[in-house]
């Protein structure tokens, strides 16, 4: 395959950035989208040039890690990661647009790699439960009904990609907050900070300065995991109902 | 030794290594309810909400009164004039109307202060625009601010005409079956109420759905009821307000 891309490259975080044209050659359909990348990079070594900066790791679609907007959409055209989108899904001599996710809370640090720390603020804010450490509970000593537990564990896939963000036309970190606080809001074991813990994610979350929900459901389409549009919904209910409650009276 | 693990609330227990150097904390004051949902981007919502399901039944009341004119003159002058003693002997004459009016004064301002202020902070969180963008979301859902801004002015136009009666030329105090049809019997009345009720109808559509998400009972299983809900009920809402210019213009109301 013979492929155009046009790849936002930039140099640093304070560095003016620009869409720059590659022609590259010899892709292989099987190849994924990384990888394809990596035979760019190799090609730019070997010219003399900077090498296209990008965030990866396992590269099997569950660490979250890597992540791109490629022709507008976060993570291309399939429902997946960036490492798990192949090449069969373009066609030869197409040209290619490959953007970092665009949001003032995930600052540009190099090219395609932005700083997503902000997440990680969101869950030290809340998205924990308090435990007694020791030896591992017996399984059924908390009885979870089996619909529970299928909410949390569909809401526990979350891999923190940032792809939600990446497609909301507000930059809206809302679907990541909201599978956050559903997956421990609905079970036993996150009961005792079911207050604290929505009102302290969504403060952290706001703080951040990621826009707010208009329901446009783009963050649910681009979600390579499936977290569904409706949890959003989920966390504002309990938002509501913590409020009214005045949960965070024992916050911290 | 069991005392020792009580946390002391005004000075939170040291949750492991930080990257940012938490400003210390404000004496634990707290913040109000209202205060504290007005803040958060989901509570206002959760105002915009509200307020545009309060205006919304208003707009169910109105519409289904606005049909009273297909029985002729009589019954709907009659029926503007009860709208002024509702509530008497206990309420002053055009005390329930005004009661009315200022709720929706109320809801009007806080819905329109709140997508104001949501809509600047969403603005900002995307500062650069993509090279190439995704077209997805409804012609509905993508209108919703700058639709929200012409009803506005509709509503502005709309009291002129047909309650303080300053814009419209041929109109008589008292007689609100004349005025109604003086105003659709002009081409440009005609025109902009059927395009402000259009406006509606594509508002309602994603607004009263989204208000059910923003108030929290979306689920997966009901959304496709939700939504079906939400259309049907923005076209009865829109088509039942347009029929009355259509039957002026047909002959059907004159």
């Amino acid at each position: 395959m013979r492929l155009t891309l046009r790849i936002w490259r930039q140099r640093g975080p304070e560095q003016p950035g620009a869409m720059t044209a590659y022609e590259i050659d010899g892709i292989s359909p099987e190849m994924s989208f990384l990888e394809m990348l990596d035979t760019l990079n190799e090609e730019l070594i070997l010219r003399g040039e900077e090498p296209v900066a990008f965030d990866h790791d396992c590269r099997e679609g569950i660490c979250g890690a890597c992540g791109m907007v490629i022709n507008g959409q976060a993570h291309g055209p399939e429902r997946t990661t960036t490492c798990q989108l192949h090449m069969r899904h373009f066609s030869d001599g197409d040209t290619i647009d490959v953007e970092p996710w665009r949001a003032a809370a995930f600052p540009v640090v190099k090219d395609l790699v932005v700083d997503r720390s902000a997440f990680d603020r969101i869950i030290g804010s809340g998205g924990f439960i308090s435990a007694p450490t020791g030896s591992a509970p017996d399984a059924h000593a908390t009885p979870v009904p089996k619909p529970v537990a299928d909410t949390a564990f569909e809401h526990a896939e979350c891999i923190g990609c940032g792809a939600c963000v990446a497609a909301c036309p507000n930059g809206s970190a809302m679907l990541f907050t909201s599978a956050k606080v559903v997956h421990l809001n609905v079970l036993p074991q996150g009961q005792p900070e079911r207050e604290s813990r929505v009102l302290d994610m969504v403060g952290a979350m706001d703080e951040e300065g990621f826009g707010g929900c208009t329901n446009t459901g783009e963050c649910a389409v681009a979600c390579p995991k499936g977290i569904p549009l409706q949890s959003i919904s989920m966390m504002n209910r309990e938002f509501l109902r913590a409020s009214v409650k005045g949960g965070g009276r024992n916050r911290g | 030794m069991a005392l020792a693990t009580r946390t002391d609330p005004e000075r939170p227990a040291q949750k492991g290594p930080r990257q940012r150097p938490e400003p210390p904390r404000k004496p634990a004051r707290r913040p109000s309810l209202i205060g504290s949902v007005w803040r958060s981007t989901v509570g206002k919502k959760a105002v915009m909400a509200v307020t545009g399901l309060v205006m919304l039944a208003y707009l169910a009341a109105h519409m289904f009164g606005n049909l009273k004119i297909f029985f002729g003159p009589g019954e709907f002058n009659h029926y503007a004039h009860w709208l002024r003693v509702i509530g008497e002997p206990a309420l002053h004459y055009e005390w329930f109307l005004w009661l009315v009016r200022v709720a929706l004064v109320a809801s009007v301002v806080l819905h329109g202060v709140a997508a104001y202020q949501l809509s600047r902070r969403d603005l900002a969180a995307r500062p650069r625009k993509y090279a190439r963008r995704r077209q997805g979301a409804s012609y509905a859902t993508r209108t919703m601010r700058w639709g929200g801004v012409i009803l506005g002015l509709f509503v502005v136009w709309h009291i002129l005409d047909l309650t303080t009666l300053t814009v419209n030329e041929r109109a008589e105090p008292g007689h609100p079956y004349q005025n109604v049809v003086a105003t659709f019997s002009t081409w440009y009345g005609n025109t902009i109420y059927i395009v402000a009720m259009l406006a509606l109808g594509a508002h309602i559509r994603h607004g009263l759905w989204s208000a059910i998400q923003t108030l929290g009972a979306g689920r997966p299983h009901r959304d496709r009821a939700l939504k079906i809900a939400s259309t049907a009920v923005a076209v009865v809402l829109a088509g039942g307000f347009i029929s009355v210019p259509i039957g002026v213009m047909t002959g059907v109301v004159s």
